[in-house]
């Protein structure tokens, strides 16, 4: 399977699609939708979602909302759409699935 | 307060370990009061140090940035920013950092400092940081930051020492005139400027020689389990279902023994007092009252030690993660469950534990039905009918029907705070997706001691309650059911002639198609000032209308002969929703800002108690007519 970009397929996400227990480094935020404020960024940001940091999803609650994102040594709980403002790299596979 | 005291503010993010090293601080000597203006909880204490100097310490609420998202973050940045009517400024800020995730905390110490007020960094959960291998250096910290760095572990009895020690080696610092400071504005506190102050940070952290956090702690092990998809909902029923079940069972040998306990004195008094007015005073009016409440006393402790438990562990935020989806479809988010949740104790504490939700609606919402949580003075109430009219039968699995009816009351009340949180949805219009963004603490062991200081103020609170309110209300009612005494050839009791008698046979006329006989209208009236006062006063007037008869702490047997089952489960249900708790009410007037809103609870909370206990009563009354 040959991607025709240097990025490999699926390097890039949004935090909502890490697989669970896999690893991410934050690229950037933005606000996807117009029913989300648009201060969401911002309140991220001082949460600690800035880029540069890495995060791993460590749980999805029934339905896969909301999710608990480890973010250095804290974790916060974030609704499916604010995890979709963020944009991540893959780090890492999930440590489980790791071959 | 001493203007030759200096203050010393402490300020960090939520969930640092403040409260912790600010009762660490103080000890007992606290003050707590609200900021002027704003419903924030003030939190002031006095500190002596060894050298014998004084010094005033504040504990402002936690606060992520200077960049306020809540009422309790409005508060600490005006505080800071000196923009807090009747407020002096600190004369020394203590920033209170988490040592085991210093990336994050310090942030806050780099935009503190911007400010300009003398600073004093706080290393706290520092034994934490060392186990986990990433504590740093105080003195390096203090180098790289350019600001006095000191460690502090907040759950150890000596774990202030250093930063008193640093108080009182640098008062004169401390004495510093601060009139000289003139608090720098902050940034635009845009995504690009929070950055940069990170990168302040990782400067810093690179300089110490920081070690980066271990990827997976035991917390993160629990976690995996305690929010797994399925598992994690079964911890939660489960653990919700002990703790009703456990409040019920656990609590009765401690209830009975009050009970023998007030029966005992009731008796002794008997033996010792000549019959009459004061004997009357103490055996009805006290005892029959005030006792039948106090009986309850150790249901109310165990309801607040397994919510204190559920808080100090961290599992609370938790169970908000499990809920928040469920919650969202009544148009509420995850976190309304931590103060719907206290709302079982006392939706007083429920109420103003909605000020850490950001959004206005989501907290006004959360107001308003917390008044429908069975709050723990339903209790007696339930307790006593249930003892009186539900048989002690086992049903299937070792399930009992009276835990089973006391479960239904609870869901009853809790659904209809689900349908009301869902037409408040329509009423308070069109909604943007509102963010969670909610911190789930690392767990860790309840600590006896908070837990013991956390459990002795309730039963403070209650024991008060019943020596001044409840007390002073069956003394009154004592009165108005003795006097006047009825004439010569009056055969029936006594309390039928006397005042509260005719205001029970007025108010029989209201609530008689309820099925409620006089004496239960005459309990609802005084039972207006906290409900579990109701109970008192059904004791005191069987007391008093009883020819002769004992009843102090007996009250079951003769409620379950004096009422017919319909009328017993009209209270019950009438109690779902009693609306009558007027500290309740007066504190959702502060918190909303007006009478509009608890004028509407109390509203739609007497509507739905009346039409609830109407429709039981005849319904439960066609139900045994006919079979």
């Amino acid at each position: 399977m040959e991607a025709p970009s240097t990025l490999r397929p699926a390097a890039r996400l949004t935090l909502t699609e890490l697989p669970l227990l896999g690893e991410g480094l934050i690229l950037g935020l933005s606000v996807q939708s117009d029913r989300v404020s648009a201060d969401l960024p911002e309140r991220l940001a001082e949460l600690g979602f800035l880029p540069g940091a890495r995060v791993r999803v460590l749980a999805r609650a029934l339905f896969g909302d909301p999710i608990a994102v480890r973010l250095g040594s804290g974790t916060f709980a974030l609704r499916r759409f604010e995890a979709d403002c963020i944009t991540v790299q893959v780090l890492a596979p999930p440590v489980c699935g790791a071959t | 307060m001493s203007p030759l005291e200096p203050c010393i503010a402490l300020v960090g993010n939520p969930n640092c370990g403040k409260t912790a090293l600010f009762n660490l601080l103080t000890g007992s000597r606290q003050k707590i009061a609200n900021y002027a203006g704003v419903t924030v909880e003030r939190k002031e204490g006095r500190l002596t140090s060894p050298a014998g100097r004084r010094m005033q310490v504040l504990d402002l609420p936690g606060a992520y940035s200077l960049h306020p998202r809540t009422p309790d973050e409005a508060v600490t940045c005006d505080y800071i920013l000196g923009r807090l009517p009747g407020e002096v400024p600190p004369d020394l800020i203590v920033a209170v950092v988490d040592a085991t995730n210093l990336s994050r905390h310090l942030r806050l110490v780099v935009a503190l400092k911007r400010v300009g007020y003398p600073l004093v960094v706080a290393l706290n959960m520092s034994d934490l940081a060392r186990r986990r291998g990433v504590a740093v250096e105080p003195a390096a910290l203090a180098e790289a930051l350019g600001v006095p760095v000191v460690s502090t572990v907040g759950v150890r009895r000596d774990g202030a020492a250093s930063l008193v020690e640093w108080l009182d080696a640098h008062f004169s610092i401390v004495r510093v005139a601060v009139e000289h400071v003139e608090p720098a504005e902050p940034d635009r506190g845009d995504v690009a400027a929070t950055a940069n102050d990170q990168r302040e940070v990782e400067r810093v952290l690179a300089a110490v020689g920081r070690l980066d956090p271990p990827i997976d702690t035991p917390s993160d092990r629990i976690d995996g389990i305690v929010l797994h998809p399925v598992f994690g909902p079964l911890i939660l029923a489960v653990t919700l279902f002990l703790m009703f079940q456990a409040v019920f069972a656990g609590a009765r040998p401690f209830m009975e023994a009050l009970t023998a306990l007030v029966a005992m004195v009731a008796g002794w008094i008997n033996a010792s007092i000549a019959p009459g007015l004061l004997r009357s005073l103490f055996v009805d009016g006290i005892l029959a009252g005030a006792g039948s409440v106090v009986v309850f006393l150790p249901q109310i402790v165990l309801l607040f030690a397994f919510i204190l438990v559920l808080e100090d562990s961290g599992y609370l935020p938790r169970a908000a993660f499990l809920l928040d989806r469920l919650m969202g479809g009544v148009g509420l988010s995850g976190r309304s469950f931590i103060p719907l949740l206290s709302s079982f104790a006392c939706a007083i504490p429920g109420i103003m534990a909605t000020r850490t939700i950001p959004n206005p609606r989501d907290r006004l919402v959360t107001i308003l039905i917390a008044p429908l949580m069975t709050c723990s003075a339903r209790l007696p109430v339930y307790t006593l009918l249930i003892g009186a009219f539900i048989p002690n039968r086992t049903l299937a699995l070792g399930v009992g029907l009276q835990g089973l009816v006391l479960f239904v009351l609870y869901a009853v009340g809790l659904l209809s705070a689900f349908v009301a949180a869902f037409c408040l949805q329509f009423a308070t219009g069109k909604r943007t997706l509102q963010p969670l963004q909610m911190e789930l603490p690392s767990y860790h062991w309840p600590s006896l001691r908070n837990l013991g200081i956390g459990l002795w103020q309730r039963i403070e609170v209650f024991v008060r309650r019943v020596g001044t309110t409840i007390l002073a209300l069956m003394i009154l009612l004592w009165f108005l059911s003795s006097v006047p005494a009825p004439p010569p050839g009056f055969t029936g009791p006594a309390i039928e002639w006397s005042l509260a008698g005719r205001l029970g046979s007025f108010l029989a006329h209201v609530f008689a198609p309820i099925g409620f006989n006089w004496e239960i209208s005459i309990a609802l009236v005084p039972g207006m000032a906290a409900r579990e006062v109701a109970v008192g006063a059904l004791g005191t007037v069987y007391s008093l209308a009883a020819t002769g008869q004992d009843v102090a702490g007996a009250l079951t047997p003769i409620v379950a002969q004096a009422w017919s089952l319909p009328t017993a489960l009209s209270l019950l249900a009438w109690y779902v929703y009693a609306p009558q708790c007027l500290s309740t009410l007066a504190v959702i007037r502060r918190e909303t800002g007006g009478w509009r809103h608890p004028l509407l609870v109390a509203g739609a909370m007497f509507l739905a108690a009346y039409i609830a206990a109407g429709v039981t009563y005849h319904v439960a009354r066609w139900w045994l007519g006919a079979g």
